[in-house]
């Protein structure tokens, strides 16, 4: 194995978002979070505690559901990563993020795109989840404001939509 | 944010074999990231002595579980959610299996490794114990080959292990042999989620069938009992076990052994709990597993 | 939309779709840091690493080229060096003495954070230590004195009746002490702004706050700059709780230093430690009561003795203390009471705002008492309230009358049918006799008064706008701000309701003290109810200036309204209303006695907290939960419920699980991991319910609700606690090693 001979600084990191190509140039070690909020600009992902516990850095890798605060650069090469930004077709809303709006799940917002996306990789997995699979599913989410119950219901009520398409 | 990502060199060889030369060419140098669940934490608190990381992520080699008649072999890197998504581990290993599912939340299960769960060895590491328990074996490869250690040999003091500065994790095998055991787990947080144990019991037990015998005078025939975040590595708190086997479980027995489970265990004050509490409900815990093993029919 | 002529409201009362809520769910909302400028520089703060002592030297370590940084000390300050709110003693950046760990002494500004933050530990201070205190009783000893001449920021005096004459009449006399600890706010957003410095224009600051006025007037002071040099814009919050309030005045007088000093638009935000060891907590209190009891359960008389820690500075504790101080009594009738209020200076970073603002504390103490009255007496929880009850023409411990026709001991019936009380007591003490899960069930019944104390709204002279739009639909103008409480939707809901429009027809303006009017700040619940009115009347008045323009009759459709609106402003060049709070007639308070109509209303509840602790690990959790309240009107059913979960919650958290660990005054466990709130898999089913009597002083009948659901949890579980194991608890939070050490000395098994 060669290993490269300029191993500081940066390097070329290839990765897909929401469906886009995308190649940036970034320190191995910058975080995932980070690349998608400053070169990418997909503001979508927020950081609130940078230790993994909160989840609002939550996004898609390969279809699972990852802390993006927790993932250096180099280890979301060639994967396929789904923001918030991603869920939406056009201007027509996915079943959760219309849920969400009908039941009271977003109140303040911020943990929105991390809770909806944690939603989302939990309905992919499990199509007809229990009230207790709901809790399981967001336990790594932490919402201050709405204690989750109105959460609970809409991804319950997404999760109806869903399986009645 | 409190590290600079300028600072730090990150490499992905992308296969066992380079990683294995790398390590022997600079031992020490260089450390290995698999998820990093626990490294990007350090890494955001300002507080990873390290520099160099290589990238263990996503390894074939690292990745596999195996299975044979009598051996599971569970790649170093397999995520917490493989553990709980595979047959054989959640059939057979139902304690490793909890452990895997009370380990942070969905997105910590599905970066956070076995392998990295050991080597980070917190005191209060989740598998630890059910390792302990299950007396896994750990594959450890370098330049020089193979080697097997027991995993009770493994952690010799806090943050310590049998691990060589060149050497990494291969795999951790478990012997398929626990089938018509009770197998007890029970991790204590301060939350239901998310959170990391204050005390953690993991528990095998058999007693002897005799036909024709009365159930409540069956003795204890094999028993088990691992710990965790009760000392600076995990334990197997083989005094109980000594204490207890061949014997009738019934009240004293129950109390003999918390009290040597007590002496046994050294838990500390800290930002979490404390040494009593830590105590008190390891010592209960224990208890309700004697309990529930005297109960215990055997599943044939 | 079915139209009821009896009922007109057409909006009020619906569950509307969130004003913002769309932005919400796709990503597209913009908090502060989602915001960059050109030329921003990042900015960050060196505080103190001890709790109390005077700064010998500051040191740059050699290997930094600090040429290249903005550094801002106390002596940059243009204006006065002090944030201003009520009292003038907390400095914006320490000048030579420093009172509490996290201390803000200096600040730097660089391009590369990551730089930044290096500069930031390149900084080194050397101290001369003075004696620092920590504990409320200490500070009462005076063992050191650290602010004024007594460490008292602030006393209160509530006197009623004669109190020295209850003891001897007295069956029994019940006492007890209660405390409680600090608690985070923990919004997962962090505190962050952006400001910048135009010498034509002044000072702009963009950020995540509660109150931009505030900020406005804090900056006035500290950059020496006339009001219209100051502009204060508030972002999306990503949550609040209080914490919002006060803070946002230090970040963003660090930030406009900054700027100032440098030319560049500056941005600081915390990172999670940051913000919970430095920032503001609830603060934590400690209550005494003894109380005078007749033999069939009468309160005849009581002392209370309530008194709060403010941290170093005084800051917003008079204010805390004062609500905290009157709702002391709980919603019962005392004949004669002395409650005393203090708040004292320890050497902690201050404590502030949070949910409640003092009631959660002083609520927690009575409603805790009110059982150990009962078992002193022989009756039981619910029969002790129920003979106290407050009723309509009795007077609450300021003498303020109970105008409204509040039935207590109804609200107290229905809730114990819906969490079916006595069955469940019933079954869980046999239940209780075998295996280690001991269940309990425990009420708590409480009054949360809505709006600002007293004289408070008098003096704010809250102010509200209502613009119409070039395309005819109308602009709500409010300093009141959204954070997730919903006040973009309910102020929305009054002006279309008011105005007879569409709800989509209704837009408000983001908070920018350039376009809005100062409307108070948005706490102590008073927005959808004070606010609300004025956004009503403003509405109102919209509509007759059209009406007398005569391009409008007194039924319009919404086309007819466009048009209207388009041809005034075609014809006046603007179409805007201003309405400005009236003090409604008739409610008088004194500041000096302390008596009087403390609020314009009172929101009034029962919660019933179902709890099984194991005690194979001591663990308490909450098996089910009833919260059951009277709110005036709900404008909004899933945002009324909202945050009633949501504060539920919180109350929650307030009892089993948020612990403050502090070592010479600095918090230990500022991250996540360490300080912990619970989870999904931590809360019961939370069961809400509502009853409406209408309010006169609040819009469309409502009264504020905010902050109401964080003073019954925590006495409600610690009671059903009790319940469950016959052991005593007087101090939150408690903790399974609490509740261990109790059991375990009791030989409770």
């Amino acid at each position: 194995m060669t290993v490269p001979s300029e191993r500081r600084g940066k390097c070329e990191v290839s990765f897909t978002a929401n469906g886009k190509h995308e190649t940036i140039r970034v320190n191995p070690m910058k975080r995932l979070l980070d690349v998608l909020r400053h070169e990418l600009k997909l503001t979508g992902a927020k950081e609130g505690c940078g230790e993994g516990e909160c989840g609002s850095c939550s996004v898609l890798m390969n279809g699972q559901v990852v802390n993006s605060c927790l993932i250096p650069a180099l280890q979301a090469a060639n994967s396929e990563i789904t923001t918030i930004e991603g869920l939406a077709r056009e201007s027509q809303l996915s079943a959760l993020q219309s849920a969400f709006l009908e039941c009271g799940g977003a109140q303040c917002g911020i943990c929105t795109p991390g809770m909806i996306l944690s939603a989302c990789h939990l309905l992919n997995k499990n199509p007809h989840p229990t009230t207790d699979d709901i809790r399981e599913g967001l336990s790594g989410n932490l919402c201050r404001c709405t204690g989750y119950a109105q959460i609970i219901e809409a991804v319950a009520q997404a999760a109806r939509r869903r399986s009645s398409e | 944010m409190r590290s600079d990502p300028a600072d730090y060199e990150l490499i992905a060889p992308g296969n066992l074999q380079d990683v294995v030369q790398l390590l022997a060419d600079e031992p020490a140098n260089w450390l290995p990231i698999a998820g990093g669940t626990d490294i990007m934490v350090q890494y955001a608190a300002g507080k990873l002595p390290a520099r160099k990381l290589v990238s263990i992520w996503n390894l074939p080699e690292l990745r596999t579980i195996e299975s044979s008649p009598h051996e599971i072999t569970i790649g170093a890197a397999c995520t917490y959610t493989q553990l709980r998504e595979h047959k054989i581990i959640s059939s057979e290993f139902p304690m490793l299996a909890s452990a895997a599912r009370w380990t942070g939340g969905i997105a910590n299960q599905n970066r956070g490794t076995l392998g990295g769960n050991i080597v980070n060895a917190s005191p209060a590491a989740d598998s630890l114990p059910a390792l302990l328990a299950y007396e896994a074996e750990l594959i450890l490869v370098s330049i020089r080959g193979e080697r097997r250690v027991p995993y009770v040999a493994f952690h010799t003091a806090y943050k310590k292990m049998n691990l060589q500065p060149d050497e990494l994790i291969r795999a951790i095998c478990l012997r398929r042999q626990f089938s018509d055991y009770l197998h007890y787990a029970r991790k204590v947080g301060a939350r239901n989620a998310q959170a990391i144990s204050k005390v953690s019991i993991a528990a095998l037990g058999r007693l002897r069938e005799q036909n024709g015998s009365n159930p409540a005078s069956r003795t204890i025939e094999d028993i088990r009992i691992a710990a965790g975040s009760v000392a600076p590595i995990p334990l197997r708190l083989t005094e109980v076990e000594r204490l207890v086997t061949g014997k009738i479980i019934e009240p004293n027995l129950i109390r003999s052994a918390r009290k040597t489970a007590a002496a046994a265990i050294q838990p500390i004050d800290d930002i979490r709990s404390t040494a009593r509490y830590r105590a008190a409900v390891a010592a209960n815990l224990i208890a309700e597993f004697l309990q529930q093993l005297r109960e215990h029919r055997k599943t044939l | 939309m079915y139209r009821d002529c009896m009922s007109a409201e057409h909006i009020i009362g619906k569950s509307v779709p969130r004003k913002e809520g769309r932005d919400k769910v796709t990503g597209a909302s913009r908090y502060i840091d989602d915001m960059t400028l050109p030329g921003m520089l990042h900015g960050a703060t060196v505080r103190s690493q001890i709790p109390r002592g005077i700064i010998k030297k500051i040191s740059f370590a050699p290997q930094f080229n600090w040429s290249e940084f903005i550094i801002v000390t106390a002596k940059d300050i243009p204006g006065k060096n002090c944030i201003a709110l009520i009292g003038e003693d907390q400095p914006c950046l320490a000048d030579g003495k420093v009172n509490h760990p996290e201390e803000p002494i200096l600040l730097l500004a660089h391009a590369d954070p990551h730089l930044l933050r290096k500069a930031v530990d390149a900084v080194a201070l050397e101290y001369d230590h003075l004696p620092a205190i920590f504990t409320m009783e200490a500070s009462e000893r005076r063992e050191q004195i650290i602010w004024g001449t007594d460490n008292t920021f602030k006393t209160f005096l509530i006197s009623k009746g004669d109190v020295d004459g209850v003891w001897s009449e007295a069956d029994y006399i019940v006492e007890g002490e209660y405390t409680t600890g600090a608690q985070e706010q923990l919004y997962i957003e962090n505190n962050g702004v952006i400001a910048a410095f135009d010498p034509e224009q002044g000072i702009t600051v963009w950020g995540s706050l509660q109150c931009p006025y505030y900020v406005h007037k804090a900056l006035m002071a500290l950059c020496a700059l006339e009001e219209d040099r100051v502009r204060v814009v508030q972002m999306e919050t990503g949550g609040a709780f209080g914490g919002k309030e006060d803070y946002p005045s230090i970040i963003a007088g660090h930030a406009a230093l900054l700027a100032m000093k440098s030319g560049h638009p500056v941005k600081i935000i915390y990172d999670r430690t940051e913000d919970m060891t430095a920032t503001t907590k609830r603060h934590p209190s400690r209550t005494r009561h003894r109380t005078a009891v007749s033999k069939d359960g009468k309160i005849l008389g009581g002392e209370i003795d309530f008194t709060i820690d403010g941290g170093a500075y005084a800051t917003l504790s008079s204010v805390v203390l004062s609500r905290g101080t009157i709702h002391a009594g709980g919603p019962y009738h005392w004949p004669n009471v002395r409650i005393r209020g203090k708040a004292v200076a320890t050497n902690m970073p201050p404590h502030g705002a949070f949910r409640g603002f003092g009631a959660p504390q002083s609520l927690f103490a009575m409603e805790r008492h009110m059982d150990r009255i009962a078992q002193t007496v022989g009756l039981s929880p619910i029969e002790i309230r129920r003979r106290n009850f407050l009723k309509p023409g009795q007077t609450t411990t300021t003498e303020q009358i109970i105008r409204e026709e509040i039935d207590l001991g109804h609200l107290l019936d229905r809730a114990l049918e819906l969490s079916d009380y006595s069955a469940k007591k019933k079954r869980f003490v046999q239940e209780n006799q075998t295996g280690p899960i001991k269940k309990g069930i425990g009420i708590a019944t409480f009054l949360h008064g809505a709006g600002f104390t007293g004289s408070g709204e008098r003096y704010l002279a809250s102010m509200v706008g209502i613009e119409g739009c070039a395309d005819g639909t109308v602009r709500v103008l409010v300093s009141s701000t959204e954070f997730g409480q919903g006040t973009n939707t309910v102020l929305c809901q009054i002006a279309a309701e008011a105005l007879n429009l569409p709800y989509d027809d209704v837009r408000i303006a983001q908070p920018d003290t350039n376009d809005v009017p100062n409307s108070g700040p948005t706490v102590a619940s008073r927005t959808a109810m004070v606010v609300g009115n004025l956004v009503r009347s403003a509405a109102q008045a919209i509509r007759q200036t059209l009406i007398a323009d005569g391009t409008l009759s007194d039924k319009y459709s919404p086309e007819e309204f466009h048009t209207a609106c388009k041809s005034h402003i075609a014809k006046h060049g603007r179409l805007r209303s201003i309405a400005r709070y009236d003090p409604p007639p008739g409610v008088f308070w004194d500041d000096e006695k302390y008596r009087g109509e403390a609020y314009a209303t009172f929101a009034w509840a029962v919660y019933v907290a179902e709890v099984a602790v194991d005690l194979s690990t001591y663990t308490a959790t909450v098996q089910d939960f009833v919260a059951l309240q009277e709110v005036g009107k709900v404008l909004h059913p899933i945002l009324a419920k909202g945050q009633i979960l949501g504060g539920v919650a919180q109350g929650i958290g307030f009892a089993l699980y948020e612990k403050v660990v502090w070592q010479n005054g600095r918090m230990q466990n500022g991250q996540m991991t360490n300080y912990i709130m619970p989870t999904s898999a931590d809360l019961p089913e939370i069961r809400v319910f509502f009853e409406e009597l209408g309010n006169v002083h609040g819009a469309y009948g409502a009264k504020g609700i905010g902050e109401l659901p964080m003073d019954g949890p925590a006495p409600a579980i610690v009671n059903a606690i009790e319940d469950a194991l016959g052991a005593r608890f007087n101090s939150i939070p408690l903790l399974p090693e609490d509740i261990f050490e109790t059991v375990s000395a009791d030989g409770v098994r």
